[in-house]
C-alpha cells in the first residue's frame, strides 16, 4: 500500500503514543518474568536498562521527527537572510537560536561560513551560529530530558545559547578580520536558482528522512551509552568520584573542558558518560562543561574551519567558546 | 539510449556525500545506465554553486540538488535527462 506522507504521519504518531504508553506496564511484566534474583546487583542493572533504553529511543524517534519537520521551513539561504541586516548583539542573538533551528552537519560548517561572510554577514553573528548549531541539537537535548528531566535539558539550552551569543559578540569585537583566509573573501558564488516550495508532503518526508538519518546513526551509541550507565549504576560506589570531579574540586571545571575540547563525540555518545558522572558524585556544573566542550568545539571540527581561517583566529575560536564553558560550569557548581 | 550524463558530487568527504555517491553508482548500475560520476571536494569550486548545504548534485554542469540525499525516483528521473 502507498499512502501518502501525511497519513503516514499521522498513523506513525498514533502508533508512537501507543507504544508509549504500553510502554510501561510492558517492561514491568518483563522484567517480572525474568529468572532474577530481587535486589542484586545485577538485577537492578537490567531493570534499569530495560526501562530506560526503549523510553529514550522513543522519544529521540518523535523529536528527530518534529525537529525534521520544523526544519524544513528553516533553510540556510534564509537563515542568511534574516541575518544579513542585523546589528551585532541582536545579530548574535538571533543567529544562536537559529543555530537551532537550522538544518546543519559538521561537514556543511565551511560552505556556511562562507556563504554568510560572503553576503557581509558580521563574523561575530556567523560564529555565534557556528557555536549554537553543534552544541544545541534535538539529540542532546532529548538524551538530557529522558534521563535527568526538563529542568537539566532546559539549563542546557539556556547556558548553551548564553555561550554562543557572548563568545560570538566578544569574537566579533577582537576585529578578527584578518584572520580569515584571503580566498574567502574572493569567492563569488552564482545565486542559487533552485527554487524549493516543500509542500506538507515534502515536510513530513523530511520528518521521516530526518528520523532514518538520525536514528540510524545515534541508536547503537545510546544503547552503548546507556548499558554504561546500567553497569556504573549497579557495580561502581557512589561518590567514587566526588573527590576528583565534586564541587570541592576547584580546578576540575578547567580540566573536564581541557579533556573534552579536543575529543568529539555525538551528543548520544556522551550524554550517557554524563549520566555515569553525576550518578557517581560528579558536580552538575563540571559535568555540563565536559559535555559541551566535547560536542562544541572538537579537533576534527578545527581541522575543517582551518581550511578558511587562520590558525590565530582557530585559537581565539577554541579560547573564547572554552572559556565561555568553563564560566558556566563554575557557575552551577556555585548555585548548586 | 540517451547520452552518459556526467554527475559531480559535490562534498568535502562527510558521510552524506559517500551515500549520495553511492546510490547513484548503485542506481546507474541497476538501472544498466551509463554515467560519469566525479566528487568534487575543492572548496573554492563547490562554492562556485552558491551552496552552503552538502552534498550537492550538479548533472551535466547543472545544479540539481543540496543538503539532501533524492529518492531513488527522482535521482533516475534526473539521470534519464527529465526534470
Amino acid at each position: 500500500m502507498n499512502f501518502k506522507p501525511t497519513w503516514r504521519a499521522v498513523f506513525f504518531v498514533a502508533a508512537w503514543v501507543i507504544v508509549y504508553l504500553a510502554l510501561d506496564p510492558a517492561t514491568s511484566s518483563l522484567v517480572s518474568l525474568l529468572p532474577l534474583p530481587s535486589g542484586s546487583k545485577l538485577t537492578e542493572a537490567i531493570r534499569f536498562f530495560l526501562y530506560e533504553a526503549p523510553k529514550v529511543l522513543l522519544l529521540l524517534t518523535i523529536v528527530v521527527f518534529v525537529v525534521g519537520i520544523i526544519r524544513s521551513y528553516f533553510s540556510p539561504e534564509r537563515t542568511r537572510q534574516i541575518l544579513g541586516k542585523r546589528s551585532l548583539f541582536l545579530g548574535n542573538i538571533l543567529a544562536s537560536m537559529l543555530g537551532i533551528v537550522t538544518p546543519f552537519c559538521s561537514c556543511s560548517a565551511v560552505p556556511l561560513f562562507i556563504g554568510f561572510v560572503e553576503t557581509g554577514i558580521p563574523l561575530g553573528v556567523t560564529f555565534s551560529f557556528l557555536i549554537a548549531a553543534p552544541m544545541i541539537n534535538e539529540v542532546a537535548v532529548v538524551l538530557l530530558f529522558g534521563l535527568f528531566g526538563w529542568k537539566t535539558a532546559l539549563i542546557y539550552v539556556v547556558t548553551g545559547l548564553a555561550i554562543a551569543i557572548s563568545s560570538g559578540f566578544v569574537i566579533g569585537r577582537l576585529r578578527v578580520e584578518r584572520f580569515v583566509e584571503d580566498w574567502v573573501y574572493a569567492v563569488k558564488s552564482r545565486n542559487l536558482t533552485l527554487d524549493s516550495n516543500p509542500t506538507r508532503d515534502d515536510r513530513v518526508h523530511a520528518g521521516f528522512d530526518a528520523v532514518r538519518d538520525i536514528v540510524s546513526k545515534v541508536w547503537l551509541y545510546v544503547l552503548i551509552g546507556i548499558g554504561v550507565g546500567a553497569g556504573v549504576h549497579g557495580y561502581v560506589p557512589e561518590n567514587f568520584l566526588a573527590g576528583i570531579m565534586g564541587k570541592s574540586a576547584w580546578w576540575s571545571v578547567p580540566v573536564s573542558v581541557l579533556i573534552g575540547v579536543p575529543l568529539y563525540s555525538n551528543a548520544a555518545g556522551i550524554i550517557p558518560i554524563v549520566h555515569a558522572l553525576l550518578e557517581k558524585g560528579a558536580s552538575l556544573g563540571t559535568a555540563l562543561a565536559f559535555m559541551m566542550s566535547v560536542i562544541g568545539l572538537s579537533l576534527p571540527e578545527t581541522i575543517i574551519l582551518r581550511k578558511v581561517l587562520k590558525l590565530p583566529l582557530i585559537f581565539i575560536f577554541v579560547g573564547v567558546v572554552a572559556t565561555g564553558i568553563t564560566i558556566v560550569g563554575y557557575l552551577f557548581n556555585f548555585i548548586y | 539510449m540517451p547520452e552518459k550524463v556526467k554527475v559531480q558530487v559535490l562534498g568535502v568527504g562527510c558521510s552524506r556525500c559517500r551515500a549520495l555517491e553511492e546510490k547513484i553508482r548503485s542506481l546507474a548500475a541497476k538501472h544498466q545506465l551509463s554515467v560519469d560520476i566525479e566528487r568534487v571536494s575543492d572548496l573554492r569550486e563547490i562554492m562556485q554553486y552558491g551552496i552552503m548545504m552538502t552534498p550537492g548534485l550538479v548533472m551535466d554542469g547543472v545544479l540539481k540538488s543540496y543538503g539532501t540525499i533524492p529518492s531513488d525516483d527522482q535521482l533516475l528521473a534526473w539521470i534519464k535527462g527529465g526534470p
